[in-house]
């Protein structure tokens, strides 16, 4: 789960992370009364959206006047963004971040991210800050320097200072360096993130340490323990199907070929969507009915990707374990009622003859197959 | 022979008494599980499905003799429980639950290296099937009758995915030795490493079917092993061909992150070591015939 910057560093705040002041503004009139507020002479207008990238993609205006930030923030608001993470969709701007500007003499990387290999919490730095992580870690990845963190004891004071060091910092912004990396680590830590970045944590004239921007993302599974978190949740910024979906415990993602998958298990319909491929077609997306599929759940399948108008056939692939397939079988026979597309159906497993019985039985067009290649080969001639 | 599990394990059940647990617990007695008992705090004393229920790990362990056990347990109390049936001293934890933060099962894993590896528990899972030895024990949720006994080990991330492979294996007249799911998880208890190594060493098991996924480290390192280790055909598949970068497919691991993430790149992988992998999820049952030959 993504959150916006400004909430990353209101969050980074409480935990010791020193940040520029700033305040969020829904309205252009909001935004240049929070320029006033926040008092000085430069500003930076942020738009607020779930996506790295911003500054270059436009996102991002610095602004001396109040009039310029209301323009600024006008521009903005109500607008989409389009950046190289967003897709060419873009995403909605509803929200603007005004920070007091102040000049900077030096900019760096700091980032924490869960390693799979090492099953541990890793910490990355490096002193060639506002670049991609992974740009870098391409072309010079000796500028980057890493530690992990002993899961049982949590990050020490000795790695912040090493780190804090090898971005050749001198000993004032040094200790200034490891409060923000100790104070990130903990916030990472406390509130299950899964990454967290602040790209860039910049050196200011004064041997200040400041993280400029800040993007953070968290694990959801311990959304049960982080009401904090989860109220953080913007819909907005989420495709409106896959929203949809999670509404319905299903789990969809969007992709832009014609076939509709309905399948049970992540894997299986992963695999589904590559032997579609593998046949000659393109799927339309992927969806996990989970292993408890009621015939409720099996109809709230087929409206989700019958809202996709791509969709010119629908392929369902059933291995039913804890499931049953004659269970599986009514609620398919319930939803396919005046359906505007062909349907493919596939059962294996538990109660497979039951299954059959009843698709046979309904009167309906389906289309039946027994193996998993014969299911998307039938699939992908109907688009044919 | 066969790996991990057999008819005379004792097992237990976490989390014993609650809905599910009753509804799988049962289905394994009936396959043959050796189910010696389970664990539910607060329900100690009684009896259920016909055995004895007990407060703590410790307890049912002491009484039962238990070697290991299938947790039933919600994600907010999963950490605990697998850290309780370590401490405990069991051999093996199966953990079926999906949905367990990731900084709870680092901390899992940590716990474990407290003890010496001959007394350390392998957890298999989370957000996995769990384990079934054909014709003699299950320990997991996954339709046990599609397991024709026969000496092709399958070890995958995806339970459904596991079942395709075991029908498949059954369709070209093989059977299956054991088939473990090892969860769709980014953290998870044992890796296709492990039990590449149980295989190899399981002289029941004749070839094995490795089924992955996009996302993480584990099928390249099992594959690597592979080639300098195992003496067994390997048939090897990857999930996900069709996955867009940097999108979750269903589970929490299955995420396209970084280089070597990615089906493609995972397939070649297990490629260049030798390993034949199947042209599509439909080919587990042709090529596994074709590497035994």
């Amino acid at each position: 789960m993504n959150i916006h910057e400004y909430q990353a560093k209101e969050l980074l705040a409480r935990f010791g992370v020193t940040v520029p002041q700033g305040r969020v503004a829904y309205t252009a009139e909001q935004a240049s009364f929070a320029a006033s507020e926040l008092g000085g002479w430069n500003w930076a207008v942020k738009a607020q959206i779930h996506s790295g990238a911003r500054g270059k993609a436009g996102g991002v205006k610095l602004c001396k006047t109040y009039n310029e930030v209301q323009e600024a923030a006008a521009e903005l608001l109500g607008n989409r963004l389009v950046t190289v993470q967003t897709g060419s969709e873009g995403k909605l701007c509803e929200r603007v971040y005004i920070e007091v500007a102040e000049p900077f003499i030096k900019e760096l990387y700091l980032g924490f991210v869960l390693d799979r290999k090492a099953e541990r919490i890793r910490v990355i730095a490096s002193a060639e800050g506002g670049m991609e992580i992974e740009e870098l870690a391409e072309s010079a990845p000796e500028k980057i320097l890493q530690v992990l963190v002993e899961p049982a004891v949590g990050l020490q004071q000795f790695q912040a200072r090493e780190l804090a060091f090898g971005l050749g910092l001198n000993i004032k912004q040094v200790q200034r360096a490891v409060g923000i990396i100790m104070g990130a680590y903990r916030a990472f830590r406390d509130k299950d993130a899964e990454m967290l970045e602040i790209n860039p944590m910049v050196v200011t004239q004064d041997d200040r340490v400041v993280a400029l921007d800040a993007k953070m993302s968290f694990d959801e599974n311990a959304l049960f323990r982080l009401p904090d978190i989860s109220e953080m949740k913007d819909l907005a910024q989420e495709d409106p199907r896959e929203a949809e979906a999670s509404q319905h415990n299903l789990n969809y993602v969007g992709l832009d070929g014609n076939i509709g998958c309905i399948v049970n298990g992540a894997g299986l319909a992963m695999a589904t969507m590559d032997t579609i491929k593998y046949a000659g077609g393109n799927p339309a997306n992927f969806l996990d009915v989970g292993g408890g599929a009621s015939p409720e759940r099996v109809a709230n399948a087929f409206k989700l990707v019958l809202s996709d108008s791509n969709v010119a056939v629908i392929l369902v692939n059933i291995f039913a374990g804890i499931n049953r397939c004659d269970w599986i079988a009514k609620g398919v026979v319930d939803a396919a009622k005046d359906l505007r597309v062909p349907l493919v159906v596939r059962l294996a497993g538990t109660n497979v003859k039951e299954g059959q019985k009843i698709i046979d039985e309904s009167g309906l067009p389906i289309i039946k197959a027994d193996t998993l290649l014969e299911a998307c080969s039938k699939a992908v001639e109907q688009v044919k | 022979m066969s790996i991990l599990i057999d008819e005379k394990t004792p097992i237990i059940v976490q989390g014993f008494t609650g809905d599910k647990a009753t509804f799988h617990a049962d289905e394994m007695i009936k396959y043959g599980s050796n189910v010696v008992g389970g664990v539910t705090p607060g329900k100690g004393g009684n009896t259920h499905l016909g055995k004895p229920v007990f407060n703590t790990v410790k307890e049912a362990v002491f009484s039962t003799g238990a070697q290991a056990s299938l947790a039933f347990v919600p994600p907010s109390y999963s950490g605990d429980a697998l850290m309780e049936a370590a401490d405990g001293g069991l051999r093996l934890v199966c953990i079926i639950t999906d949905g367990i933060p990731s900084q709870d099962m680092m901390r899992v894993k940590r716990f474990l290296r407290r003890y010496p590896k001959e007394k350390r528990t392998m957890v298999v899972g989370p957000n996995c099937a769990g384990i079934i030895s054909a014709g003699k024990a299950m320990l997991g949720i996954m339709p046990g009758h599609i397991y024709k006994k026969g000496s092709i080990g399958i070890v995958s991330r995806s339970g459904t995915l596991g079942y395709e492979a075991a029908e498949q294996v059954s369709n070209v007249g093989l059977g299956v030795s054991t088939s473990v799911g090892i969860g769709g998880d980014p953290i998870n208890g044992s890796s296709f490493l492990d039990h590449m190594q149980l295989f190899n060493d399981d002289p029941e098991t004749e070839a094995v079917i490795m089924i992955g996924e996009i996302g993480g480290p584990q099928e390249a390192e099992a594959a690597a092993w592979v080639k300098d280790n195992m003496s067994k055909p390997v048939v090897g598949y990857v999930a996900g061909l069709t996955a867009p970068k940097g999108r979750r497919m269903g589970h929490a691991g299955a995420i396209i992150s970084k280089a070597g993430d990615s089906a493609a790149e995972k397939s070649e992988i297990m490629k260049s070591f030798g390993i034949t992998v199947a042209s599509s999820a439909n080919d587990f049952g042709a090529a596994i015939k074709q590497a035994l030959n």
